[in-house]
């Protein structure tokens, strides 16, 4: 056997381009329209139905949630037991979710049952009634999750960090407590579904092997009429960032580890500097090898894991950097972040940085369509923004183009040390 | 049906292919079969340790991270009480990068002592994170050396006691790479747009070379059947009390673990099942319940979980799982109801199956248990269960000498 020479390594091809899957579309007979990724090799699909109708719409908080957790709980012809029995059955799950723009339902099954799953579907979507005692318990529970994430110095702060960098008054920035729970009734429920989940703000996306017949279907189930109407609404838009305190230490005694939160409100991915701030917020703290975890973690020791993200929601956006640290070494944490955010100021990312960087990000890139289930999550986060696959052309683009000094001017831009807040949940 | 490739090196590393033309990137999983088992009992938390030192630079390789993510690829890794997996992914065009890293850190790690004192700071942090700073974190430290007196399961993957963290030398750890970090006690698979002939080539370049610095075999103590009750009282400071019982079952590798896996289904897997149904909704006596089982190697544990609703009496809940679970063992389940769950774990091992790195990373525990394509034959076996077995092996698992329970209070507030 010929030695090899460990010291050299093979070579690396980068991504210049990639093949794109093209998503078929089409509208039920009341304009719903469907996208559908027929890729994958299991005979089963995975349908979400999307709706405007996130936190984002409530009167009442927790009511956007309230209303999608329920939804399965009791429909015109089905009680909650029955839905659970028919759905487990034929060994289909049903997930609901909400965030603070939009509320899905999805469903994954085998094709075999598509049709009996589907007619369930359509109750749960369209006819839900949310009995009263189902209510109660689901409060009821929901209380006590409520009350042991509260001692969770991660979760305090994740909720704490939305109402410091949107305001208390902001449909984003609104936090809710246990009080909230009790002030929701069954009338809060049913308004709030007439009113959000409608054939006019709905989105059906179909991922896996699909058959020819799944449009009919659908269209017998979603498609044969107009269901509920969306109501415009009218929420204020932007809070006004010179005012309030920038900085909060929630006190809890007894942590041992400090959860940490700064960053600050700025846009979503339609704004034009959205693909190039990722490659910025990349080099200080998106991935393994960025800066924050270079330093904090893998020099210093402080933390199991800090990291940095670029955030859109449907109204705007935010910058932040989460991390978990030892509660002596929290100021110190904190004095190394902001070093790190004044070093992207003031010296222009190197070169082989730079590269590694541009390289990471296309091939995150590529890894983010393994699979029919994740081509049909990348093509959510698309659509809900009115965007298509060439949001990925100019994301090869912009990787491959941009520069360390607009990398400098968008650090100084966008990121600097005075705009930023900072919130800390642990001891004194 | 997942078509693969098998193929062994001289040295003895097992190499599973498994071709999936449909996506654009390449999934290289690495079993090693080591877990926290295998620690010595005085130095525990030291496979866990391992996996995050393995991230620390080999011989020609100062840094794992960086030429993978100049690559485009991505990483993760994960140690249980049974094994340590790494696993990776990378656009197809440069799966050579990935062959020439995790061949380097397997044929010989760089030991910095800086790497040592970093990573010993790291997995305390995670400790507390994970284990001491969450409401109820700490529950599986004092569930294992209750339910086990004898098996290495009695401590957990971060390890009895935080000091086995902090005392590790330099010493320990080189010895437990070269015990254990072997070609001969390893499985890789690569699953993606390759062909076998390809991966044969890479694997006799890369890793044929890696010669084994020791064979390790394993003895473990079988833990001694349970003849009486356990019970722990604690109180801590959570809002909410908590009961934790633990039944001992079989090895994830005999013919009884479908079955039993089944059981905890019909105990806990959907929203129409048993204990949450009669618990949670019928009776309201607990905001959330659970029952699962480890699937550990060795004989394992089915565990059964549940926060109380405020107000309600401990006992009052104990007696309410007792009576689910016993029942289990006196009647037969419908027909039905036992259809039910198995079409559930049947469709659970479909969705699973969507992505290449899911698929890698099955293959190769499939493999571990015996043979690879185990991952085809699950879904018989499932099948193949009875209302009988059901009956038969419930009445043996649910007994209160079989059972290890945890009291878990929330302090009274003064």
């Amino acid at each position: 056997m010929t030695t090899i020479n460990r010291l050299i390594q093979p070579g690396v091809k980068l991504i210049d381009s990639i093949a794109l899957y093209e998503p078929e579309h089409f509208k039920l007979d009341n304009g719903i329209p469907v996208f559908q990724i027929n890729a994958g090799t299991q005979d089963m699909v995975k349908i979400d139905f999307v709706f405007e109708a996130g936190s984002y719409f409530q009167e009442k908080l927790q009511v956007s949630k309230f209303t999608n957790k329920l939804l399965n709980e009791g429909t015109k012809s089905y009680s909650s037991s029955e839905i659970a029995e028919k759905i487990d059955y034929y060994g289909a799950f049903l997930e609901v979710g909400s965030d603070k723009d939009v509320a899905t339902v999805t469903l994954y099954t085998l094709n075999k049952y598509l049709e009996r799953m589907l007619e369930v579907m359509q109750e749960v979507i369209r006819f839900p009634v949310f009995p009263e005692h189902e209510l109660e318990t689901y409060k009821q529970n929901r209380k006590q999750q409520h009350i042991i994430n509260s001692e969770k110095v991660k979760f305090v702060s994740r909720l704490k960090f939305s109402e410091l960098i949107f305001g208390s008054e902001h449909p984003y920035g609104r936090q809710f407590g246990l009080h909230d729970f009790e002030a929701i009734n069954r009338e809060d429920l049913l308004s709030f579904h007439k009113s959000r989940y409608s054939s006019n703000d709905c989105r059906i996306i179909v991922a896996g092997k699909i058959h020819s017949e799944l449009i009919s279907i659908l269209n017998v189930f979603f498609g044969n009429e107009e269901w509920n109407t969306n109501q415009e609404i009218n929420q204020i838009q932007q809070r006004d960032l010179e005012q309030g305190e920038r900085k909060l230490h929630i006190v809890k005694e007894e942590a041992l580890q400090t959860a940490i939160r700064i960053g600050r409100p700025l846009f979503n991915k339609t704004h034009p500097d959205y693909l190039k701030l990722k490659v910025v917020n990349m080099v200080l703290g998106g991935y393994f090898g960025s800066r924050l975890m270079t330093n904090i973690r893998e020099d210093k020791g402080y933390t199991y894991g800090i990291g940095s993200a670029v955030v859109s929601l449907h109204r705007s956006g935010y910058f932040f950097i989460a991390s978990e640290v030892a509660g002596e070494v929290a100021q110190k944490a904190i004095d190394e972040v902001y070093r790190e955010i004044s070093i992207l100021h003031t010296d222009k990312v190197p070169g082989a940085e730079l590269r590694l960087v541009k390289n990471y990000m296309l091939g995150q890139m590529v890894r983010s369509m393994d699979g029919p289930f994740a081509l049909s999550d990348n093509l959510r986060g698309l659509l809900e923004y009115g965007l298509d696959n060439s949001f990925f052309t100019d994301y090869i683009n912009i990787v491959n183009n941009i520069s360390a000094d607009e990398i400098r001017e968008l650090a100084r831009k966008y990121l600097q040390i005075d705009s930023l807040f900072e919130l800390r949940v642990g001891a004194r | 049906m997942i078509d693969f490739k098998k193929f062994e090196l001289e040295n003895g590393l097992k190499v599973i292919v498994h071709k999936d033309s449909s996506t654009p990137i390449v999934a290289m999983n690495i079993l090693y079969d080591v877990g926290a088992r295998d620690e010595d009992p005085e130095k525990t938390g030291f496979a866990h340790l391992f996996e995050h030192l393995m991230f620390g630079g080999s011989e020609n390789i100062p840094k794992y991270d960086l030429p993978l993510e100049n690559a485009g690829g991505e990483n993760n890794a994960f140690t249980n009480n049974d094994i340590t997996n790494y696993y990776l992914t990378i656009p197809k065009q440069n799966l050579e990068l990935a062959f020439w890293l995790e061949s380097d850190r397997m044929n010989q790690l760089a030991f910095s002592p800086k790497s040592l004192d970093v990573q010993r700071n790291v997995v305390i942090e995670e400790f507390k994170q994970s284990y001491l700073n969450q409401p109820y974190g700490d529950v599986w430290l004092l569930l294992r050396p209750l339910a086990y007196k004898v098996h290495p399961y009695q401590w957990s993957t971060i390890g009895k006691d935080i000091s086995h963290i902090e005392n590790a030398t330099m010493e320990d750890v080189k010895g437990f790479y070269d015990r254990f970090y072997n070609p001969s006690n390893a499985i890789m698979v690569i699953a993606g747009d390759v062909d076998v002939e390809q991966i044969k080539l890479l694997s006799e370049k890369w890793f044929a070379p890696i010669t084994n610095k020791g064979f390790f075999k394993r003895e473990l103590p079988e833990e001694p059947v349970q003849k009486e009750a356990r019970a722990l009282t604690v109180e801590r400071d959570v809002p909410i009390d908590a009961i934790y019982k633990a039944y001992h079952i079989c090895s994830r590798k005999d013919a009884n673990y479908y079955a039993t896996d089944l059981i905890s289904d019909v105990l806990s897997n959907g929203n129409s099942s048993r204990l949450y149904t009669r618990l949670v909704k019928e009776q309201k006596l607990f905001s959330e319940i659970n029952a699962y089982v480890t699937g550990d190697i060795d004989k394992g544990l089915l565990i059964v979980t549940g926060k109380l609703v405020k107000g309600i009496k401990m006992a009052d809940a104990e007696k309410a799982i007792l009576m689910e679970v016993e029942l289990l063992g006196k009647t037969h389940i419908e027909k039905d109801e036992l259809q039910k769950v198995k079409n559930k774990i049947e469709s659970s091992l479909i969705f699973s199956e969507t992505s290449a790195l899911n698929k890698a990373m099955n293959l190769a525990y499939s493999e571990l248990m015996g043979d690879a394509d185990l991952i085809n034959q699950e879904i018989g076996k499932y099948s193949a269960v009875t209302i009988d077995d059901i009956l038969r092996i419930s009445k043996n698992i649910f007994k209160a000498e079989n059972s290890s329970t945890i009291y878990y209070y929330a302090k009274k507030q003064s």
